[in-house]
């Protein structure tokens, strides 16, 4: 699992059967501390997730699979929580109320 | 799954079985702003885009299961067209496919 | 999947036995315009491509989705070989020019 930040939303129109009535999130990868860490991918959301929110994602298929309860999905990049804090060797280095 | 755009097409008529009349497709990944981000590559398509189309495609084993036939060394294709991505931030982008 | 060029073969006599009965290609790495990208794949040939061939190679556990390559350690397999290519309308390459 990836910590990212939602930076926008993803409108698609046409798309396989499996993502259909999706909400698709575009997501920035971030390190605990929030620094930007690797390319902007596509997340389905699970959770409610908005623009600006630190969220938990899962980057594998059966895993997604599981969660979606998508047997045959073809999925990969799915939300599947909130983060409300960051703890780093006894330091809080992300903290979702002071943010 | 990332953003990409389509950049070409291309032609392959052996492959491997279970492939046939599969469209195979060039594509640049793009990053959160539409900028081109890393090497292009090659993608199957499960939907019908065309040069030109901002699409999103899913990498790794799950590329294979977006086909009919989903046992084939497959490592990218593309699952959907993207008509809008909305930002939140000053860069801001739209497109609406034509 | 990446675009290469079929310019060798790999024969081991000492390797795992998983790994017998394969035929080894050396791919060099082309990129969209057909040019050398500098690097090179050893990888499983699922199609019966020689020497010259302009073959797509699929990496990671995809490759592993073949007959041959089901349950072996193999981590890039030949999936297509390419007649040609087009960018933006223009031909790039096509198999019968480049002989």
């Amino acid at each position: 699992m990836i910590l990212a930040e939602v930076i926008g939303t993803v409108v698609s129109p046409v798309q396989i059967p499996v993502l259909d009535g999706r909400k698709l999130l575009l997501l920035k990868p971030v390190s605990p501390s929030g620094a930007p860490a690797g390319q902007a991918r596509i997340g389905i959301d699970t959770i409610g997730a908005g623009m600006g929110d630190r969220v938990l994602v899962i980057q594998e298929g059966n895993s997604s699979r599981q969660i979606l309860q998508e047997p045959q999905g073809a999925v990969k990049t799915v939300i599947v929580g909130f983060v409300d804090e960051v703890e780093m060797g006894g330091e809080i280095v992300y903290d979702h109320a002071n943010s | 799954m990332f953003l990409a755009r389509v950049t070409g097409r291309l032609v392959a008529t052996i492959s491997y079985p279970g492939l046939d009349g599969v469209p195979l497709q060039w594509i640049q990944p793009l990053d959160e702003d539409g900028q081109p981000c890393g090497p292009q590559l090659v993608a199957c398509a499960a939907i019908s885009s065309g040069p030109g189309d901002l699409v999103h495609y899913v990498d790794g084993r799950e590329a294979a299961v977006a086909l009919e036939e989903t046992y084939v060394p497959v490592d990218a294709t593309i699952i959907g067209y993207v008509e809008q991505v909305q930002r939140a931030d000053a860069t801001a982008w739209v497109e609406v496919q034509p | 999947m990446m675009i290469s060029k079929v310019v060798g073969s790999v024969v081991a006599t000492q390797k795992d036995e998983k790994l017998e009965n394969l035929k080894l290609l050396v791919l060099e790495v082309h990129d969209q315009n057909g040019k050398a990208a500098g690097s090179y794949v050893v990888a499983v040939d699922s199609v019966g491509a020689g020497l010259g061939d302009m073959v797509l190679y699929a990496t990671g556990s995809s490759a592993r989705q073949t007959t041959l390559t089901d349950g072996r350690p193999c981590d890039a397999v030949t999936m297509a070989i390419v007649d040609s290519w087009d960018l933006g309308g223009d031909n790039v390459y096509e198999k019968w020019k480049d002989v």
